[in-house]
This record gives C-alpha cells, structure tokens and sequence, in this order.
C-alpha cells in the first residue's frame, strides 16, 4: 500500500516534470516567435483586499501590464518607492495599471496605509 | 466660592446625565489618572482661580463614506453636530480630529465646512490620511482648514491657560511604516515648547494615535517617542487622536491618551478581524458605535474630563 502510494507520487511528479518541460520549450517558442513579429501584450493582475496586496512578489517579464483593483471599502493607492509609479486614489473597484519595460525588482506601498507593501520583479 | 462650586458641579452632573456611558480622564493636582465615572463624581472638587471651559472633539466624519454598514456619512454627521449644539455647556470650539472627507474632493470638504459652520463655533482641524487624497496631496483641504498653519498643516494655540498643539501625522508616510510627525515638525514642537513653564496644561490632537495601538494594522506613529519626551517635563498631558473609529485610552506618566469614535462607522477592535476595514453592524447598533467627545477642562482642580458619548445616547 506504502509503496504504491510512493509509486503514484513518483509519477505524478513525473507528470509534473513533463508538464514543466513541455512549458519551457513553449514559453521558449514563444519567446522566440516574439522578438520576431509584434509581441502580444502581457498582462497580470493584483487585487487589493483586506487592507493587503494579495499579491505581495510578483514575478513578470519586461513589457508586462501590472494592473491593481481594489476589492476593499476603503480607499487605497499605489505607489512606488522610487518615484517609478504612483496611481491616483482608488476607490472601491477602481483600477490601476502600470506597464514595467525594463527588469528590476519595484517595491511599492499604499500612500495611505504604509503598512501594505507589495513588490513587482521584473525578470527577462 | 462654593456657589461657583455647586454651579460647576451641578454642569457636571448634567454632562455625565447627558452621557449616559461615559469613559473619563482627569488631571488632578498635575498628575494624570484614569478613573472611572462614579469615582470621578465621587472626588472632591478643588477650585482656584479660571473660569472652567469645554470643548468638543468630532473625529473621522469621512464624508462621502457611503457603503456599509452607513449609507449616509452625511447624515450622521449631522446628528453629531445636532449633539454638540444640545450640550447643556456650550463648548469653546469644536476640534476635528481629522478624515474629514472619504476622498478629499471639494463637494465633501465643502459640505463638511457647511455643516460645521452651523454651530456658529470655531472649529480647528488637522487632516487624516482621507484629506490628503487631492492631486497635491492634501493642498486642498491646507486652503480650506488649514489657513495660518505650517508644514503639513501643524500649529499651536492658547485657550484660557492651556496650550493646544495640532500635530500632523499623515503627511509623507514611509513604506512598510505608520504614522509620521517628520524631523521639520518635532523641530518646530520643540521650539513651540520651549520657555513654557511645565505647569501649562497641554492638549495634542493628532488623526492617527500617538501611541501604538496595534501595528500590525499601523495603529501607531513611528516618531511619536520623540515627541513625547518633548512633552514629558509638563504636569498634565492629553493626547486626543481619531483613526482606529473607536474609543480606547491609556496613561503614561503624565500624559493620557484617549482615541474618539467616528461619526461614520465604527472599526473592529485590534485584531478581532482579517483587517480594519469598516465593521458591518446591523442598522441598529450603528448610531450606538458613533459619537463625539465632550472635554471639560477647569483649571484650578486641573481637571480635563473626557466624556465619550454616542449618537444613540
């Protein structure tokens, strides 16, 4: 029973492995098809709820549009903490959207309630 | 002498029947302590010298606040300031702690300032982080509230022998932080204070509290250490902030501290939910979480009593 349980395990992450690999080589086409015709935009998502970005480290490639929604019944901003980027104030369900051309990690904060912190990495 | 007394007492009795509930501090002789209402009535009434005086602190009217569990900021705070006009002693002037507006747009601050004037008082403001929302980051409620104050919208003033100092603590906050005074105001508190004698009685008012209340929530001012140590050589020290929309207090050697509720909706309790956001009572219980605060303050027994009331009461 142990060892079947093992075994099931064992291919699972086989499974996994492959399902891995075969994302790899696909990001890689992609990749690849990209810097030869006109890149599809990318896109990712932080939402804003409790008082938290439910997001905290959030790892996306260069050209990736961050957008934050506030979920909350209070306001929140974003901004960062270099001077990269600063939302206006967004009420309930507002949005947000800020595109990261270039790598580099961007932490940022919520101007009015500095204890929510969230970082954007940027990685090629 | 004693006429003055009875008069002063039977004031008194008529506020803490007005209260109801009622959460009090007083300074007696100088020093600091919290008692609680049947001990306060009970204490002996000492009196030398000024004319007592009250004033009213009104926190966190958020206008424009209209979800949960309060549809109508507005409405609620007008019946606050239908509260503060019943008082059996007309207060001085009114303090607002700050948050006047949900947004800092114009029609809220506007509508705020409209609502207030009414009483006929002066009122003397500082901003909450809610004010500071404009694209210049709280320029517009500076124009409106903030005429003749410095910084961030600091001042001082004195009234009747005591000295009130309006501190701003949401100006330029820093990641990962709380409440900030900055170096350029705690510089401008300690000029403030010096040469006062430190038997002035002083009251700060500040929008987050002074003290840390809980930080994982940012209940607190980073700085506010230093400018309690400014504070520190003086007899009696109250502290009145807004914020966290409920009632909590504390003493510390000569100063005492006190929190207000909101006139717009209560918060939970330091870590009693996932977050501050506001707490959804039923229709019913809201007004019985919102209030103003009542400060009497007699010199002579150096005595500020404190008393919260709430819109049901």
């Amino acid at each position: 029973m142990k060892k079947e349980n093992l075994m099931i395990r064992g291919f699972k992450m086989l499974t996994f492995q492959g399902a891995a690999l075969v994302t790899s080589a696909l990001m890689m086409s992609t990749v690849a098809v990209m810097s030869k015709a006109a890149p599809a935009p990318a896109s990712a998502a932080v939402h804003i709820g409790n008082f938290t970005f439910k997001s905290p480290a959030l790892t996306v490639r260069p050209g990736t549009t961050v957008t934050w929604t506030n979920d909350d019944d209070i306001p929140h901003t974003v901004v960062s903490k270099d001077g990269v980027f600063k939302s206006k104030v967004l009420d309930t369900g507002n949005q947000f959207s800020f595109t990261f051309a270039k790598p580099g990690q961007f932490g940022y904060f919520c101007s009015l309630h500095p204890h929510m912190t969230g970082t954007i990495i940027v990685k090629a | 002498m004693l006429d003055d007394l009875d008069g002063d007492r039977r004031n008194f009795l008529k506020c803490m029947a007005w209260a109801g509930t009622g959460a009090l501090f007083a300074f007696d002789g100088g020093l600091t302590s919290s008692i609680g209402l049947d001990s306060a009535l009970a204490a002996p009434l000492r009196r030398k010298g000024t004319q007592p005086f009250t004033f009213v602190q009104i926190s966190d009217s958020h206008i424009g606040f209209n979800k949960p569990p309060n549809a109508d900021a507005r409405a609620t705070f007008r019946e606050a300031i239908a509260k503060v006009q019943a008082l059996p002693v007309r207060p001085d002037f009114i303090i607002h702690t700050g948050d006047v507006s949900q947004l800092s747009r114009d029609e809220e601050f506007d509508d705020a300032d409209q609502m207030l004037k009414a009483t006929g008082l002066p009122v003397f403001f500082i901003p909450g982080e809610h004010d500071m929302l404009d694209p210049e980051g709280g320029k517009a409620f500076l124009q409106r509230f903030g005429k003749g104050s410095k910084g961030a919208g600091w001042y001082s003033f004195d009234h009747r022998g005591v000295h009130f100092i309006a501190l701003v603590n949401v100006a330029d906050l820093k990641p990962g932080g709380m409440g900030n005074l900055g170096a350029e105001q705690l510089k401008w508190l300690q000029a403030d204070l010096a040469g006062r004698p430190s038997s002035t009685p002083i009251v700060v008012f500040a929008h987050i509290p002074l003290w840390t209340v809980y930080a994982d929530w940012g209940w607190g001012t980073d700085d506010s250490a230093e400018a309690l140590k400014l504070l520190a050589r003086f007899g009696s020290v109250t502290v009145l902030n807004g914020h966290i929309h409920q009632i909590t207090q504390k003493v510390e050697g000569r100063i005492a501290f006190h929190t207000a509720r909101s006139t717009a909706f209560p918060q939970p309790a330091p870590g009693t939910a996932p977050s501050p956001g506001p707490l959804k009572v039923p229709a019913d219980q809201l007004r019985g979480m919102l209030g103003i605060t009542d400060a009497m303050f007699v010199r002579g027994h150096d005595r500020i009593a404190l008393i919260d009331s709430t819109l049901t009461a």
